[in-house]
């Protein structure tokens, strides 16, 4: 008899997950966004697959305003697992004047993440998509079942999911229709730094606090991480020591001052935290059944 | 004690571990434990104000979200000027205006013990889907009750179906105490009257918990108290204690023999194959005898290989991949099992199903079946029953409509593995999905096979049944007598062996009554009863002739379907159905054991032929009508029809 950890029973039910689609989608693919979720997922699936590489390829949703860092540390890490990775981006963002001064965050966010992703799933043909989507980060996606049935033009409809029981996932569809899947549904923002600490899971540097040039826009702490970045008048860029607890497009992810420099002490700072990590993304500013909406249309 | 706060609790996470020892929390946090569990309550019961309650004195509630719970409150919150919980777990835009959640949702907290997965379901009677859903992966159910309103038709409901699925640990937190001033008399008249009904519908245990969601009393243990001093009456667990010590159903699931279901194959070249699954059952090493099913083929386990290294030993819960000694044949959706009791494989089935689809089940529609990893074709057959699921009266139906539970044969295209649903979920738990929508429809129960097993592995044994039956110089026969109570059956029986005995023929005549004073005994009148009675009479009937002997049974046997199901167990030829023909009204004229007469009184339920419906047979091999014969021209007209004169 041996009893198993709670990491322990969410990395055997991810592990099955990931299993599932691999044996009945026809052509499935991973959302990777680099961040920290994804970093768990891709850990999962090598371990799911082992020692196979993971049988389906890597898709970056890339804004053009992601961190230099990001992007880095996602081509050391294909390089190294030998992954395939596809990146989608819009690539007339300029020509449209779309960017993340001007441009409102819906119309920003349809144009430079939701469009680029729905169109490269379409464009390939993918039948499933991994997500890192968690029940824990926002009330909307506490309801979201693990396989999340999308139309043939990637809504989501929220009075027509299927229900789970046991572990047991529908994964028939019809033509050109596709599903989302969660594999990390059940862990929540403490699990996955754990996870990531127990596994030694390498993260992007950002997670970590480091002294960055910083300037303080409506109410969020912003990093000036290229020359792009513009700045508004009187605003000169400080060093501070920062660091992210969520990675978005730079000039929309708020920093966090900190001098937390290892997972442990990371940990600590979220555990004793008194705002939640969503807090620091101006996306979802706005009305707070936001997520919803946004997910409606595609996004999540 | 009303206003606990996290920082006096002993069970929820503390602060200054966090501050002043981050390593020595990790470290305790890492060794934590997971129970899942399903909150069940109508509307007003407060489960979204305790839920809210949990998050927050477990502190997973956030400044920010916290400020928009205060606004929240004001906008739509039930609860005047104080915070509203439940506006923390109520969900999608559209039902948050109506005040109520209408889905499943999951929810997290963590305390120094265990981590907790809540699944919150709606109290709604059109909703039982949702529920049925929540409870599939729950440990344990909390029913919540309304102190004022004790138990209602709802809380039954709740209750009957989490024990339908398989929930072993219950709690009733009897909640609002603080609206009944704490008042022992009323929690104990609520216990007593839930105590009433559990038994009645065979929950075995259940422990009851005064509470407060919205003031807090008993969800956790102050420090160096057991309970809240409103309730100093009450000496058992507060909520949390009883979350944090329950037993885990994945021990149980350790504890029984080794089962693990084929996902995946995984092939990355030629000589590496390995079966990669989550172990449902059970334990396993390297070396261990193991059989696949439902080839038969054993062969013993090389290594449990993971990406973190070979291990030593993998238990129920865990993901591997198993790598075996032998080249066998297997592929996603058989079994490796242990050697020595590998489970059962069968294509027709009784099952509970529950029915989840807006458009009503379709008896004899094909459907997708899932169950595991094996996707099957599947056909339910006009339910036998429906089960109310407030009065849980059986009710005669044709279909299952949304929401509607009930009791139904099922057949599949081939075999599929499985084990009865109390026994395992995991293999026990199918879904069914529409071949046309691709929507899941219903979910199901398997209580047993109905087919004599196919592709499990016998134990050979050097006797056959042909070599008892040489010894015995005869042909083994079931004579099976059907017919209305009263018709004659057990009489024409007996007078038929007598003949048989006298002619050196080895019998045994398995009479209804008598094994009803026996192996049957546990079993009563309801038509599952009696399904499962005919069933057994069968298999035993089966070994009988297995031994050689011409078995001769006497029992009313009113279902087609059943003594077709005995025809099915034994070779061709060896079945013969003896339709003892009595008119209804003879048979009540002689009424030998006064039965009919309690039956027209209404005394006794279920009886055949005047409440419960009696299926002529359509091909009977002999027909004996009573009314035109003796006994004694009965017997020998069945002896001549099987031992026909050389």
């Amino acid at each position: 008899m041996r009893q198993l950890t709670h990491l322990e029973r969410l990395e055997a039910e991810s592990i099955h997950i990931f299993r599932e689609v691999v044996a009945e989608a026809e052509n499935p693919v991973m959302l990777y966004s680099v961040g920290k979720d994804s970093s768990v997922m891709l850990h999962l699936a090598r371990k799911a697959f082992y020692p196979s590489p993971p049988p389906f390829p890597m898709l970056h949703v890339a804004s053009g305003w992601d961190f230099q860092a990001l992007l880095d540390h996602r081509d050391k890490t294909v390089k190294e697992y030998n992954l395939e990775l596809i990146v989608a981006q819009n690539e007339d963002a300029e020509e449209q004047g779309i960017n993340p001064f001007d441009t409102g965050s819906a119309l920003y966010s349809q144009a430079q993440l939701t469009d680029p992703l729905k169109r490269a799933l379409t464009e390939h043909g993918f039948d499933a998509a991994f997500g890192g989507g968690r029940r824990d980060e926002e009330k909307a996606r506490a309801k979201e079942r693990v396989f999340s049935f999308r139309t043939a033009s990637h809504r989501w409809d929220p009075k027509n999911q299927r229900p789970e029981l046991w572990n047991l996932y529908n994964a028939k569809k019809n033509k050109d229709e596709s599903i989302r899947v969660f594999p990390i549904s059940n862990w929540t923002e403490l699990d996955i730094w754990q996870y990531i600490a127990l596994e030694q899971i390498d993260i992007v540097p950002l997670y970590l606090s480091s002294p960055r040039p910083t300037v303080e826009r409506d109410g969020l702490l912003l990093v000036v991480d290229d020359d792009r970045f513009r700045l508004e008048e009187g605003e000169e860029p400080v060093e501070r020591n920062v660091r992210f607890r969520t990675l978005g497009c730079y000039p929309l992810t708020g920093a966090t001052q900190s001098d937390a420099t290892d997972m442990n002490k990371i940990i600590q700072e979220m555990l004793l935290a008194t705002g939640s990590e969503r807090q620091g993304r101006a996306i979802d500013k706005g009305q707070s059944a936001s997520m919803e909406d946004k997910k409606q249309q595609g996004y999540f | 004690m009303t206003d606990q706060t996290p920082a006096q609790n002993s069970s929820f996470q503390t602060e200054a571990l966090i501050a002043e020892d981050i390593d020595a929390y990790l470290d305790q946090h890492q060794h934590k434990s997971l129970l899942r569990f399903i909150t069940c309550g109508s509307v007003d019961d407060g489960k979204s104000t305790l839920i809210g309650r949990l998050l927050y004195d477990s502190k997973m509630i956030f400044e920010d979200q916290l400020s928009a719970l205060e606004s929240d409150s004001q906008k739509h919150g039930t609860q005047g000027e104080e915070i509203d919980f439940a506006l923390l777990v109520d969900g999608l835009a559209a039902e948050r205006e109506q005040g109520i959640t209408i889905d499943v949702a999951y929810r997290f907290f963590t305390t120094e013990k265990r981590k907790f997965i809540v699944a919150d379901t709606p109290g709604h009677e059109q909703y039982t889907r949702n529920m049925v859903t929540g409870a599939s992966t729950a440990d344990l159910a909390v029913i919540l009750v309304d102190a004022r309103k004790g138990i209602l038709e709802q809380t039954k409901r709740h209750s009957f179906l989490v024990h339908l699925l398989g929930i072993k640990h219950l709690v009733l937190a009897v909640n609002k105490m603080d609206l009944v001033d704490y008042d022992q008399a009323t929690f104990d008249r609520i216990v007593g009257e839930y105590t009433a009904f559990a038994n009645e519908i065979g929950i075995e245990s259940f422990i009851a918990i005064p509470i407060s969601g919205f003031k807090g009393d008993n969800i956790t243990a102050p420090v160096g108290g057991a309970a809240s001093s409103n309730t100093p009456w009450y000496d058992g667990p507060a909520l949390i204690d009883h979350l944090e010590t329950v037993e885990i159903a994945n021990f149980a699931a350790q504890a029984r023999t080794f089962r693990m279901p084929v996902q995946w194959v995984n092939r990355p070249n030629l000589d590496f194959r390995g079966f990669a699954g989550l172990i449902t059952d059970g334990s396993i090493k390297p070396g261990d005898a193991v059989r696949i099913v439902p080839t038969g083929k054993t062969s013993t386990v090389k290594s449990i290989s993971t990406f973190d290294g070979d291990l030593d030993e993998a238990v129920a819960g865990q993901s591997v991949t198993l790598t075996l000694a032998d080249e066998v044949d297997c592929s996603r959706g058989d079994m490796i099992a242990v050697a020595d009791d590998p489970p059962e494989a069968s294509d027709q089935f009784e099952t509970t199903i529950v029915w989840m689809s807006d458009e009503a089940l379709k008896p004899g529609r094909a459907y997708w079946l899932k169950l595991g990893p094996q996707m099957v074709s599947a056909t339910v057959a006009e339910p036998k029953y429906e089960i109310c699921v407030n009065s849980f009266e059986h009710l005669a139906a044709k279909t299952l409509q949304l929401n509607g539970i009930g009791v139904a044969e099922l057949r599949t295209d081939k075999p599929i593995i499985f084990e009865p649903y109390t026994k395992s979920r995991q293999l026990g738990g199918f879904i069914l999905i529409d071949k046309f929508t691709n929507a899941t429809v219903g979910a199901g129960l398997i209580h047993f096979s109905l087919r004599r097993a196919q592709n499990v592995h016998w134990q050979p044994t050097t006797i056959t049944r042909d070599d008892h039956a040489l010894l015995k110089n005869q042909k083994p026969l079931v004579l099976w007598f059907t017919g209305l109570s009263g018709s004659g059956k057990s009489t024409i029986a007996n007078a038929v062996e007598q003949r048989l005995n006298l002619m050196n023929r080895h019998t045994f005549l398995l009479d209804g009554d008598n094994v009803r004073h026996g192996l049957n005994k546990d079993l009563g009148f309801t038509e599952n009863d009696r399904i499962e009675n005919i069933r057994r009479v069968g298999e035993v009937a089966k070994l009988m002739t297995d031994a050689g002997l011409i078995v001769l049974t006497a029992f009313i046997s009113p279902f087609r379907v059943e003594r077709q199901l005995v025809r099915g167990m034994v070779p061709d030829g060896e079945f013969i159905e003896v339709f003892v023909d009595t008119p209804l009204d003879v048979a009540e004229q002689r009424d030998v054991k006064g039965l009919y007469k309690k039956a027209r009184s209404g005394e006794l339920k279920n009886f055949t032929g005047i409440d419960s419906p009696y299926e002529e047979p359509e091909n009977a091999e002999i027909r004996v009508n009573t009314v035109e014969m003796t006994v004694e021209e009965a017997a020998d007209h069945i002896i001549a029809q099987i031992m026909p004169l050389k």
